[in-house]
């Protein structure tokens, strides 16, 4: 066994593990913690396959933004274990039915002949000068550039959507307008008056 | 170097395929040992500063001019016990300030200091500054949960909310940086401000990002400020509104360690404004020889900057500070990005 074997059976270790215990843990702030460790372990099995701007982007995307925002929301709310543990009797066999149908579609799609090894070779030795975050890049921008400008016009609009959902006007909220306040002139706040002194 | 390297041929032999491994970690230990002996100074020159800017001494009495302050300080903090709270959750509140310091200290390794001085030379570099730095949060976030108190969890929540809108203007300043060197790779963005007309006028100073980028630079710089939590963006530990933050229920090294891993932070935020924008390690003029000595005084000239905010500005207002991050400085690099797009695009283009 080579070193990368050896770093690659490590890393899925703990990917695995940290997966496991996303479902398995009673606290929802360890859950989304061990996420987090999920992607950093599924970052460096990328780092392994040479997708440098890949692993790093699911660190930067997944870890340093998306999950600090889950981890906010999961913090804040206060779950109470004990009665979403209620009914989970009765509601097992509609679970279970469905995460089994969710089970065998990934079965078919993954044994299907699109994911055996044989359909997909390593990529040979790369030459010097090859990148592969500017084979992304060209891809990105040239072949997918439809797909690509799709998906961010459905992020814009999602964007948007979450904004105005959110959005209300409150008519007894106070607030100061910073433009105003900087805007501000000596004459709006000072007034000067003359008080001729008093005579006995 | 390759003198050293000839000097050193024995033992590599000597440790064979180890050799790599060893030689890696004698490079951190150099990078490592003087990075945390300038975050003991600059505690101390911090304070002198401040002192000096509001006519006080400063620290003075240990060792000869107070020389020995930062190093009692140290002692001190590593003697004292660490309290762990009865309610705290045990092994996250552990986590919390390792996660804090350790990114700040695994930043530094694509970090140049002169040229091909650099411990990883990767070409995604930027890339891998902004994965790594975007990490820190989830030690303010752990600490304050983990610690099971109100006011280290309203701190941590307040901190958090501020690194992560400030991260977004710092990453589109960067974009600007970015475009215009065509590279991700730090020690390439330097030598590409050494070209242009001014440089070969001789007037090197002018050819640096900051001219062109002049907005992107000032945006930097302060997010900077806000990104490392330094006053006047310090709400973190506004002691008028909350104790002190996400560390307050720490104590002894524990504590240190968030305080090694801001200070760490700062001079990793100043040395990346003097790489990005102010030439790196390049001489100003023309007839200077480029060396190590103009980075260290970039860096420390920006560093001033933070402790001369610091003694200056009041604190911002904590809605101020959104409004800054997310209505001034997001649009503006937004905007800077289209001009530099079109700059670039256009025949005035001067970076061919």
């Amino acid at each position: 066994m080579d070193f990368k074997t050896a770093v690659f059976y490590f890393l899925s270790t703990i990917l695995v593990l940290a997966s496991l215990r996303v479902i398995t843990a009673r606290n929802p702030v360890h859950a989304a913690l061990f996420l987090v460790l999920a992607f950093f372990n599924a970052s460096g099995l990328w780092l392994l396959l040479h997708a440098e701007f890949l692993a790093i982007a699911l660190v930067m995307v997944y870890v340093g933004a998306v999950m600090v925002l889950f981890l906010f929301v999961v913090m804040m709310l206060d779950i109470d274990i004990e009665r979403l543990r209620q009914g989970f009797w009765s509601h097992l066999p509609l679970g279970a039915a469905i995460g089994l149908l969710m089970a065998g579609e990934m079965a078919v799609v993954l044994g299907g002949r699109y994911f055996w090894p044989e359909a997909m070779p390593a990529p040979g030795p790369t030459q010097p000068g090859y990148s592969n975050t500017k084979e992304l890049g060209r891809l990105l921008f040239t072949d997918y550039v439809y797909p690509f400008e799709l998906a961010s016009v459905i992020l814009l609009v999602a964007i948007i959507a979450a904004v105005l959902l959110t959005l209300r006007r409150r008519a007894d909220s106070k607030f100061l307008n910073p433009r105003q306040q900087i805007a501000v002139q000596r004459n709006d706040r000072i007034r000067m008056v003359t008080m001729p002194s008093e005579k006995e | 170097m390759d003198a050293l390297m000839s000097l050193l041929q024995p033992v590599q032999t000597m440790l064979g395929p180890l050799w790599p491994l060893v030689w890696t970690l004698v490079k951190i230990i150099l990078i490592l040992i003087p990075l945390m002996l300038s975050v003991a100074y600059l505690t101390f020159w911090e304070r002198k500063i401040i002192g000096w800017m509001q006519v006080r001494i400063g620290p003075n009495r240990v060792g000869p001019w107070g020389l020995l302050q930062p190093i009692a300080d140290g002692l001190k903090l590593l003697f004292k016990e660490i309290i762990v709270p009865t309610r705290a959750g045990t092994a996250l509140y552990i986590v919390g300030p390792i996660m804090a310091i350790a990114p700040s200290l695994a930043a530094w390794a694509v970090v140049p200091f002169s040229d091909g001085y650099v411990l990883a030379n990767v070409d995604a570099g930027v890339l891998y500054l902004l994965g790594i730095t975007s990490i820190g949060v989830y030690g303010v976030i752990i600490a304050g949960w983990a610690s099971n108190s109100k006011y280290s969890f309203l701190g941590a929540m307040r901190s958090a909310a501020q690194m992560v809108s400030y991260e977004i203007a710092m990453g589109f300043a960067l974009v600007c940086v970015l475009m215009i060197s065509a590279s991700l790779n730090l020690t390439e963005i330097v030598h590409g401000q050494n070209r242009g007309m001014f440089a070969a006028m001789g007037l090197k100073f002018l050819s640096w990002n900051w001219l062109p980028l002049l907005p992107m630079f000032l945006v930097f710089l302060i997010s900077g400020v806000a990104e490392t939590n330094r006053a006047p963006f310090d709400v973190v530990e506004g002691e008028s509104e909350i104790v002190a933050g996400h560390m307050v229920e720490y104590s002894g090294m524990a504590f240190a360690l968030f305080f090694l891993g801001e200070y760490a932070n700062m001079i990793l935020v100043s040395i990346l404004t003097s790489i990005f924008f102010l030439g790196g390690w390049l001489s100003p003029l023309g007839f200077l020889p480029d060396s190590f000595i103009w980075l260290a005084a970039k860096t420390s000239f920006i560093l001033f900057l933070f402790l001369w905010f610091r003694a200056t500005f009041p604190r911002y207002r904590y809605d101020q500070i959104m409004r800054l991050g997310w209505k001034v400085f997001v649009p503006l690099c937004m905007f800077w990005v289209l001009v530099v797009g079109i700059w670039m695009m256009s025949p005035l283009n001067i970076w061919k």
